[in-house]
């Protein structure tokens, strides 16, 4: 690991702090979204049970509509800064996990129609499919970024091309992904986004469905909690550094600090607890990588190292440059996006499904 | 089919469709943010109801080229691998650069724009929607600069150690000639379609208005004429930046130049046929109509001027990229017919949409309205017509292109991914392949649905101030 330079490390953190904030912005989006048909359902019956249960939703959705788009925009950053920076990594991870990764593509693409499109007819079967889209795009999305993530961390039979000089690529096809560990990496993100979906609801909403999502995301937490342990201590065990060991420790304190919080309804405070869970489980995964982009499983296979995949120092340092200047104004607008829209959202906000042609 | 053959496919099915959105997503945002500030200025209600009635066909047309644009930043990792990894120390950075200047800055003022109606001051809604429309150009600048390193290499060193292709000059891979000539091109022909499309769709109600005695027609007049003003004007632009972009494409890619009217013998003087029927392959081609001179002039700048034909490049590209197995291909020459009719069917694409914008410019003159049936016609074709020049344009380039994947120096074959089997191309290629039909079909009728009703009057924005916490929003999902 001593022949990384200081370039080469910067960038390894700054795609890290990349997924960080895709994984811990649009986490909620997917939780929101996983949520539509269990917390939108109302309390009361008959036709004013199905009127708030439309208004309930509507209130989710717009808890995240005007931040969605640009949350999502941090995994086409991820994506953009692994191929300059690494782009053996970007070529062997993006080919081996091929369908893995179109499947993810696809749950992203309903989802996000669904977000657009759910309120411009007023008819209820359309609502109902889009519904259908946002829910498991956003199910589906949560549980292949879980698999998928923890099989780059846990290994996978990565070999060096005999044919082409320099190029490693992956030796399995989707079936080689669904180990236990990974599965049940995805399965930790599906109950994390879940509880963090949930505390963002609850600090974002008013009326019934915010206690409703507070106490939810306390449940969900709990569960999530076991099998975060779980998952950590078996990535821990075969690749753990001391990073990966203190990432470990704060996101299981940060993860059981906010449910606490939540207990005692202080929602900030819980939903600030899976950010932060959420974050350090991300430096908790690249701490135990390093120095590897992808370790291997095969015995006569060899792992992709971040010295190999990388770019020249010439590209990483223009690419610093430019994340050092435009890094600090994307968080600074995108911040002030969410201060803009602070307020909490209540049914009575809702305005009148749109009715345009027949 | 093999592998190769799948991933071209599917690279040439899902970017034909992601860019059949974006250059409206481009133009369009520019001419809302004139309309609304035109509003800002005037305080003129018209300009109010058509921001808003704009703006709400622009987001339906958004949201397909929002999320077909993520299988674009991912596929070549995924497709082409050894592509990826050949070029990525020049390629990933106008990736990179692209996500990180333009995608927040669209999508996040983007939200702010839709959201904030009556949320944000009437000066920072406006100053929103301008930023969205300076992160789509930021975007468009980025993504063709790759592409032009594509199309002509620059500002690159081989390695041998690393067996890749790294930086020397990143100034010059962003201010590559191709680069200077193809960013305007295409960004004008994004104002273009932008402005057919407003034009278009103001002309249709301006006709409803006129038979029916409406009382907006002032109102589609308006929206008309701006619509036919910019695209006549950026369509001149469209114009004047592809004839430099050929005589670029002749001293850079003399192939494509070639395959465009399928001349195989080099000549000075060299005809620019209009049609031609028969075949194309150099043996049996009679063109009909035929312009003396004017592929010359296309090429060079002089009507004399040499241009170099298929054969005699074929021959020097065989002696000079045959035997290193990264270059060698049995055929430099491209598909001749598919080069050959996408730059006639572009060209007659773009002079159709011009025409029938001075047309509507004449006719709307004074007080000039538009009832005949022909008008309807002109309606319907004048958006389509630019979204089809804009395809043709790019399957022009990007088959002229073949057998190369980057320009001298990879040929698409050696670039496609080392692991991914055909069955796994097959299986998300049919995926994207029935979604995408799905959505365009689900898109087509939401858009027609939002057509119909035109630019209803609106009630003003509030001033957020004025706002109560418990009041409905203006808009919501």
């Amino acid at each position: 690991m001593s022949d990384l330079s200081t370039l080469q490390i910067v960038w390894f953190v700054l795609i890290a702090v990349l997924w960080i904030g895709y994984l811990a912005l649009e986490g909620f989006d997917f939780g929101v979204g996983m949520l539509l048909p269990i917390l939108g359902r109302s309390h009361q019956k008959g036709a004013a049970g199905a009127a708030d249960t439309e208004a309930r939703k509507r209130v989710m959705l717009n808890t995240i509509g005007p931040v969605w788009d640009g949350n999502e925009v941090w995994v086409l950053t991820a994506g953009g800064a692994m191929f300059a920076a690494f782009p053996q990594w970007y070529a062997t991870l993006f080919s081996g996990f091929y369908l893995a990764l179109a499947l993810i593509l696809v749950a992203l693409i309903v989802r996000g129609m669904g977000l657009d499109y759910r309120h411009k007819v007023d008819s209820d079967t359309w609502r109902k499919r889009w519904d259908l889209a946002i829910t498991t795009g956003s199910f589906l999305a949560a549980l292949l970024w879980g698999v998928g993530l923890t099989n780059i961390v846990y290994g996978s039979p990565i070999r060096p091309n005999p044919d082409v000089k320099g190029d490693y690529f992956f030796d399995g096809n989707l079936f080689t992904l669904l180990g236990v560990v990974p599965l049940i990496g995805g399965l930790t993100f599906v109950g994390l986004f879940l509880t963090h979906g949930a505390f963002f609801i609850a600090l974002k909403t008013d009326g019934p469905i915010r206690q409703d999502a507070r106490a939810l995301g306390i449940k969900t937490g709990l569960v999530t909690a076991v099998l975060a342990v779980v998952l950590l201590l078996a990535i821990n065990v075969r690749h753990g550094s001391l990073v990966s060991w203190i990432g470990t420790v704060v996101a299981a304190v940060a993860l059981l600090g906010g449910i606490f919080m939540a207990t005692k309804g202080r929602e900030g405070w819980a939903f600030l607890g899976t950010f932060v869970c959420i974050a350090f489980a991300v430096v908790a995964y690249f701490g135990a990588l390093f120095p590897n982009a992808m370790p291997t499983t095969l015995a006569d296979g060899a792992d992709l190292t971040l010295a190999a995949a990388s770019s020249t120092p010439k590209t990483l340092t223009i690419m610093t440059w430019a994340a050092a200047v435009f890094t600090p104004i994307v968080l600074l607008y995108q911040g002030w996006t969410y201060w803009v829209f602070r307020k909490r959202i209540s049914t009575k906000n809702i305005p009148a499904p749109v009715t345009v042609g027949k | 089919m093999d592998v190769l053959d799948l991933a071209r496919w599917q690279f040439a099915i899902t970017t034909v469709y992601h860019f059949l959105f974006v250059p409206i997503t481009i133009g369009v945002t520019a001419l809302i943010a004139i309309m609304q500030t035109f509003w800002h200025r005037t305080g003129d209600d018209h300009w109010l109801r058509l921001t808003k009635f704009f703006g709400k066909l622009f987001m339906i047309n958004f949201a397909l080229g929002l999320v077909t644009g993520i299988v674009q930043e991912f596929q070549f990792g995924m497709n082409w691998s050894l592509y990826s990894r050949f070029v990525g120390d020049i390629f990933g950075a106008p990736l990179a650069f692209e996500a990180l200047l333009a995608f927040f800055l669209e999508s996040t003022f983007l939200g702010l724009w839709i959201f904030g109606w009556d949320r944000l001051p009437k000066k920072i809604h406006l100053a929103s929607i301008w930023l969205v429309h300076i992160g789509t150009v930021f975007s468009a600048f980025f993504i063709l600069a790759a592409n032009s390193f594509m199309q002509n290499p620059v500002g690159y060193t081989y390695n041998a150690q690393t067996n890749r292709a790294e930086l020397d000059d990143f100034a010059a891979v962003l201010f590559n000639k191709v680069q200077l000539v193809t960013f305007p091109h295409v960004v004008l022909g994004a104002y273009m379609t932008a402005g057919a499309f407003v034009m278009g769709i103001a002309l249709y109600h301006l006709r409803k208005q006129a038979l029916d005695k409406g009382p907006d027609i002032s109102m589609y007049r308006k929206a008309v004429r701006f619509g036919a003003i910019v695209a006549l004007v950026a369509s001149i632009g469209v114009l004047v930046s592809g004839d430099v972009q050929g005589k670029v494409m002749t001293e850079v890619q003399p192939m494509k130049m070639a395959a465009a009217e399928g001349l195989y013998e080099t000549r000075s003087g060299a005809p620019f046929s209009i049609l031609t029927i028969g075949s194309l392959d150099g043996t049996a081609a009679r063109p009909i109509l035929e312009v003396p001179g004017l592929l010359s002039f296309l090429g060079t700048g002089s009507f004399s001027g040499e241009i170099q034909g298929i054969n005699d490049l074929q021959a020097a590209d065989k002696a000079e990229f045959g035997n290193n197995p990264q270059t060698a291909s049995a055929s430099y020459v491209p598909v001749i017919w598919m080069t050959y009719w996408n730059f006639r069917l572009m060209m007659g694409a773009g002079f159709l949409t011009m025409l029938f914008a001075a047309m509507a410019l004449w006719k709307t003159r004074g007080q000039g309205v538009v009832t005949s049936g022909m008008w309807k016609h002109i309606a319907i074709w004048t958006p389509l017509l630019p979204v089809l020049a804009n395809s043709f344009g790019w399957i022009f380039t990007e088959v002229g292109r073949q057998p190369w994947l980057v320009n001298g120096l990879m040929t698409t074959e050696t670039g496609v991914s080392t692991s991914v089997s055909a069955t796994s191309v097959w299986i998300s290629m049919i995926i994207y392949t029935l979604l995408y039909g799905a959505l365009a079909v689900v898109e087509l009728r939401l858009l027609l649905r939002y057509i119909q009703p035109g630019a209803v009057p609106v009630e003003a924005p509030k001033d957020p101030a004025d706002r109560a916490d418990d009041e409905p929003f203006v808009f919501a999902y």
